[in-house]
């Protein structure tokens, strides 16, 4: 450490937390944290036997992943700036790409990649709308949804197709077994949400991402990529979109063209009610791993304390907006 | 002699059919302070934003340490050491102070990974020596919204200086400054000469302009009216120059006392 480094931490010191500071540094995580506890306290209160035992919490791990995944690549776009709404498209467009290979070289690991493939594709293509051709991304995405959805369903000519290949094979074990008891699907879950949050937080992809998603006028004048930051996001959203499309099929031994289509809503929601802003260049990993269990949570939860399900739809609403309202009013109160 | 630190030949540059700046030269010295000014709408901005790779010039050429550029992008400006003070509009106000200190070139390990905790202690290194900012709510974490207008400016220009660049361009530095602040700003300007440096200084106000700059150049509709050391002028001569420019459009020389040899 130089001499001059050495008095600066005599000055500040290294960073030494305290009870307000950390709180006032993490409101959104610490909210975001309390209302997942709060939620799953009165579903346990509510429900015991269900919550209580192991069985729902495999299950939450296995089903949750497919919509969480998406929402950390999301989570990074959203911070530069942008969106992207054709990742319920991707996740069944992802899988032509494994069904065509697989079908004509017999090999999984080949379809496995085809369909990783297709994923980077597909999100290429929405960046380049986005960024070369300049179309503001909720429209480019828009459309990009139906040209996906419609591209997998004219391929495959609207048929379904069983995968028993992939059953007990290493690429299926790989992507929806166990690993010391745990769903796979969760693993991988865990493990991209670590790589995100070093993407985001400690690497300079996310930084130029929070730069440009914060100020693009300044990272233009900065000097900063601003293209090439937003095709990778756009590109690994595809990726990540494809590989949970395809983690779903193998699950369910099973690909239907119409499949995904449940997953735009809670992703999304996942990542808002995590904490990460509308208007670009703040958010969390954390809130959004958390949010995606609190969104996924909701179903089984509600029905299981006895409610209609009807009401889940009105339990999602509030919650979701119950999270930003919350975000928004710490934001305020914190902007300082 | 050495080549100029950079230097401009007949560079122009029109916006869909308008001419923001046509046939602009100029040359600009190591250690020398030039004082741009010219009312809202001379060619200012575009003529910096050329000089530091935003915009393409249509014609002419950009000469850096005699080699000429034909490419000048931004990436490319800061590689040559230009370096751009551009108020508080280039700070990303969500991210902190770390962040924006390192805006475009963080400290990295290989593969792009970031080094927070060195550029932590760079930064508030940086905000105690540099900025004098002693206050012990400002931490290298806070984000920029938590600073007032003369801090913003301070993180601005300190970001520049410690980039150790060889030419620093401040569009309008003092603005919404307070007096001491600006003082502390024309200071900052004044040790840009001193470390050998050059510096391209744009503001409204000629009194700043006066006091820090070795040569002024007055810009109008898009073409240089006039150019001169400022020592040749008093501040009162000056002030009614720029009114003639800003009237006439044009500065003659001949008019003043026979003052042979100037610039039309």
């Amino acid at each position: 450490m130089t001499a001059a480094a050495e008095r600066a931490r005599q000055f500040l010191g290294p960073r030494q937390w305290t009870l307000k500071s950390f709180s006032i540094r993490y409101a959104s995580q610490i909210g975001i944290t309390t209302a997942f506890i709060l939620v799953w306290l009165v579903f346990t209160v509510m429900a015991p036997e269900t919550f209580l035992s192991s069985r729902i919490y495999v299950s939450y791990a296995q089903t949750v992943p497919y919509f969480g995944l998406i929402a950390l690549p999301l989570t990074m776009l959203i911070v530069a700036g942008e969106i992207d709404l054709s990742f319920p498209s991707v996740f069944a467009l992802g899988m032509v790409g494994y069904i065509a290979v697989e079908h004509t070289t017999h090999s999984i690991t080949l379809g496995v990649l085809a369909t990783l493939l297709m994923g980077a594709i597909a999100g290429f293509v929405n960046g380049f709308f986005v960024c070369v051709v300049a179309i503001p991304a909720l429209v480019v995405t828009i459309g990009t949804q139906f040209l996906y959805r419609g591209l997998t369903l004219v391929l495959v000519n609207g048929k379904s197709y069983t995968l028993l290949e992939t059953d007990g094979s290493i690429p299926g074990r790989l992507l929806t077994g166990r690993f010391l008891g745990l769903p796979m699907q969760f693993v991988w879950f865990v493990v991209l949400a670590v790589i995100s949050w070093v993407l985001l937080f400690r690497h300079r992809l996310g930084q130029n991402a929070h730069v440009i998603g914060d100020n693009k006028q300044a990272a233009g004048l900065m000097g900063i990529p601003i293209m090439r930051t937003r095709m990778i996001l756009f590109i690994l959203t595809g990726v990540v979109a494809a590989l949970a499309g395809m983690m779903n099929s193998f699950a369910v031994i099973n690909f239907y063209p119409n499949q995904g289509g449940s997953t735009l809503l809670p992703a999304l929601a996942a990542v808002f009610v995590g904490g990460t802003s509308v208007f670009g260049g703040r958010g969390t990993i954390w809130g959004t791993a958390v949010g995606a269990f609190l969104i996924g949570g909701i179903d089984a939860g509600a029905v299981a304390v006895g409610l209609k399900d009807f009401w889940t739809q009105v339990i999602y609403g509030a919650i979701v907006l119950g999270a930003v309202t919350t975000h928004a009013l710490l934001q305020r109160r914190f902007a300082r | 002699m050495t080549a100029p630190v950079l230097e401009l030949r007949h560079v122009a540059k029109s916006f869909g059919g308008v001419h923001a700046l046509h046939d602009v030269s100029l040359q600009l010295g190591a250690g020398e302070v030039l004082g741009l000014v010219g009312d809202n709408g001379a060619g200012k901005s575009t003529l910096i934003k050329i000089i530091t790779g935003y915009h393409r010039p249509d014609e002419g050429e950009i000469y850096f340490r005699g080699a000429r550029i034909d490419d000048l992008t931004v990436t490319k400006a800061r590689a040559l050491g230009v370096e751009t003070v551009y108020q508080e509009r280039a700070l990303a106000d969500q991210q902190s102070l770390w962040r924006n200190i390192f805006m475009s070139r963080p400290l990295t390990r290989p593969g792009g990974f970031l080094k927070v905790a060195e550029m932590r202690r760079v930064t508030s290194e940086l905000m105690r020596e540099e900025m004098g900012f002693t206050s012990a709510i400002l931490t290298p974490d806070t984000p920029v919204t938590g600073l007032s207008g003369g801090e913003r400016q301070g993180l601005a220009i300190v970001r520049a200086l410690h980039f150790e660049a060889d030419l620093i361009i401040l569009d309008e530095p003092t603005m919404g400054l307070s007096l001491s602040e600006t003082e502390k700003c024309l200071d900052f300007v004044r040790g840009i000469r001193a470390a050998g440096k050059s510096a391209i200084f744009i503001d409204h106000n000629i009194f700043h302009i006066y006091s820090v700059a070795d040569r002024i150049v007055m810009l109008d509709r898009g073409g240089i009216a006039a150019e001169f050391p400022t020592s040749r002028f008093t501040l009162e001569e000056l002030t009614r120059i720029m009114r003639e420019v800003a009237a006439t459009g044009r500065f003659d020389e001949a008019d003043r006392q026979g003052d042979a040899g100037g610039t039309a």
